[in-house]
């Protein structure tokens, strides 16, 4: 497993949170460590590590069917694992589930609702589970759909709602019982790039104002790319790579940089040119320019060489990989 | 604990505010006003001794309506499924339970607290309905009820309860072993037709096949064949309910076994005391209980153990 420590915080982060009643590292979040699960013969999760600190926003991505959901469980408590161990907060979810309960809010995949009820009974029947004495609920709940943009619907039942509304519904769910994490189970699945994105700015808002640790998992990567400050590429039950998504762009060209070149006269020679500087290793044709694999910072070294052949220098450029070539390239690492 | 209450709270007043719990209560309460009405109209015409008039209201068959306590007998196992078939499973297949098992607390709270609500929902519904038709009862043949047979109906409603409470626990527990809700309805009908009619003719059948001719002059194979008739169908809780029931509201029965001729000569037939009643249907009761708590407990079981995660 390629694995990258995330990167020191930037300039304009928060404070650290409060520290927790929890005993423990309080700037670690989730802390798991060769946790495991099996299902008879099948391995769902293998050999899962994972460490998440304050304020993080950490993007579990993978095909369906990877274990993201039984990850999300096991860290939650609601499946034991058959190995490894979790530390949410500083808590065990397997020994103290209600501590680690407490401090988690989890959406569920498929936002469950009671649609007989009203959003508000919805809510209020989550405060009453959470303990909370009735006038700290009706205020929680208020500020919870203010929050979400649900207020003006409050008393509707939920089911005439759309899923857009559902989903933030449920964010208005997890947000009552004030928690330090929340877990995101596919939180964009079936809803359209606009309700996505109003989603989206949503959990980011959140996870700003009130100091979160959001993990959310998701197949979808230009959604998660956007919002996330870290993510984990998850294939198979195992987490083959991990890391700020620039990193991930590193990883993927394996230390190798990939330029377009395209210079005027073009050909063989061009060709012989660009693989007689120092740092190159390849270079191929490719359409209407040259491919060029480097080790090193070639690009002033090839915009003097074509130059000073008094050639003219039509396109340089470094090739960044997409998140989307990212996913491809590791998913298909993963079938392989 | 707190979370037993909270779930408790949720759940009686889906209950309450339901419209199957609208529509069987308006079902029993309407079956049982015609029984005792037309009990009450027959017991005037026929009887002049007022002594122990008043449980006859719920005992007397007149017409073609069958007593109270029969009706009870029919229907009450359909309000015990009626109100748990769904339980469990609805909620997984909503994926409420994802959810609810999300929150700080532990996880029998949740079969507890809707076990817990659908039974007091039963016991006030049952409690509701036999105030009423008491009172037009005595409305209809006034005559106030004595102590002692207030007793006596305060112990048919607990049997009562506790019969109901039967079918409440086996359909909670179709609820987590089954994943659909019709599958689970049916399963409970089935169930309720094997023990309202099969296990009688079954221990009948069973009997008759044991039966051997020269059985018929020997009283203590007869009588043991008989109590072996007897247990078969004690197995079924209507049975149980059944007997329960009589012995309690007819003050008179003395026995619930064989009675040899032997024993009932020179017996006086008078009325049983409440405590001795209450002797007689003990382990009709007991079996009850036991009934009710090996469902809810194979229930309970099932839940714990259960994956969240069995889609």
């Amino acid at each position: 497993m390629q694995k990258i420590l995330p990167k020191s915080q930037g300039p304009g982060r928060q404070p650290p949170a409060p520290a927790p009643a929890g005993k423990g590292d309080t700037s670690l979040v989730v802390e798991a460590r060769g946790l495991t699960k099996r299902y008879g013969q099948f391995t769902a999760v293998d050999g899962l590590n994972l460490r998440l600190a304050a304020g993080e926003i950490f993007g579990l991505l993978g095909p369906n069917g990877a274990g993201k959901t039984t990850t999300i469980l096991m860290l939650m408590g609601l499946t034991e694992p058959s190995e490894g161990s979790v530390s949410i907060l500083g808590y065990d979810p397997v020994r103290q589930p209600l501590e680690v309960k407490r401090r988690v809010g989890y959406l569920p995949e498929h936002v469950a609702l009671y649609d007989d009820l009203s959003a508000r009974e919805n809510l209020l029947y989550t405060a009453d589970l959470n303990g909370l004495d009735l006038s700290e609920a009706r205020r929680r709940v208020a500020a919870s759909l203010e929050r979400v943009g649900l207020a003006d619907v409050a008393d509707k039942p939920v089911g005439a709602f759309s899923h857009g509304m559902r989903q933030r519904l449920g964010i208005a769910d997890v947000l009552v019982k004030q928690p330090r994490l929340i877990i995101l189970d596919e939180p964009t699945l079936g809803l359209d790039p606009e309700a996505v994105n109003q989603l989206l700015d949503l959990i980011l808002a959140m996870a700003r104002e009130e100091h979160l640790t959001v993990l959310l998992s998701s197949h979808q990567l230009q959604q998660v790319q956007r919002i996330c400050t870290r993510v984990g590429i998850f294939v198979k039950g195992k987490l083959i790579a991990e890391g700020p998504i620039s990193a991930l762009a590193e990883q993927l060209a394996g230390g190798m940089r990939t330029l377009e070149v395209a210079a005027e006269p073009g050909g063989p020679e061009l060709g012989e040119l660009l693989r007689s500087i120092k740092g190159v290793v390849a270079a191929e044709p490719d359409t209407d320019h040259w491919l060029v694999r480097a080790t090193a910072e070639v690009r002033p070294a090839i915009a003097r060489a074509i130059v000073e052949r008094g050639w003219s220098l039509l396109h340089l450029r470094h090739r960044d990989y997409g998140l989307e070539e990212i996913y491809l390239r590791y998913f298909q690492g993963g079938e392989a | 604990m707190r979370g037993l209450f909270a779930v408790y709270r949720k759940e009686l007043a889906d209950q309450l505010s339901s419209r199957r719990f609208l529509i069987l209560f308006t079902l029993i309460c309407l079956a049982g006003l015609s029984s005792v009405y037309t009990a009450a109209q027959s017991i005037r015409q026929e009887i002049s001794d007022a002594r122990g008039v008043f449980l006859l209201l719920f005992t007397t068959a007149s017409g073609p309506l069958p007593p109270f306590y029969t009706f009870i007998a029919f229907l009450g196992p359909l309000v015990g499924l009626a109100l748990a078939f769904d339980s469990i499973n609805t909620e997984r297949n909503r994926g409420t339970l994802a959810r609810l098992l999300a929150q700080p607390i532990y996880r029998d709270a949740v079969i507890n607290g809707k076990f817990l609500a659908a039974f007091v929902t039963v016991g006030l519904m049952l409690v509701s309905i036999v105030v009423i038709v008491s009172a037009l009862g005595i409305r209809v043949l006034g005559v106030i009820p004595t102590p002692e047979e207030l007793l006596r109906v305060g112990a048919f409603l607990i049997v009562c309860v506790l019969y109901v409470g039967f079918w409440l626990a086996l359909a909670t527990a179709l609820s987590v072993v089954l994943r659909n809700t019709a599958t689970a309805a049916l399963a409970g009908i089935a169930a309720w037709i094997v023990f309202t009619f099969f296990v009688t003719m079954i221990a009948d059948a069973i009997a008759g096949a044991l039966f051997q001719a020269s059985m018929a002059f020997d009283p203590q194979a007869m009588l043991q064949l008989e109590n072996l008739r007897m247990m078969l169908a004690r197995l079924s809780p209507n049975t149980l309910f059944q007997e329960a029931t009589i012995a309690i509201l007819m003050p008179k029965v003395r026995t619930l076994g064989p009675l040899l001729i032997s024993e009932a000569i020179g017996m006086v037939p008078n009325p049983l005391p409440v405590r001795d009643s209450l002797l007689l249907v003990w382990p009709q009761v007991v079996g009850l209980l036991a009934l009710t708590s090996i469902c809810f407990a194979f229930a309970y079981i099932k839940f714990m153990t259960q994956e969240i995660r069995a889609l």
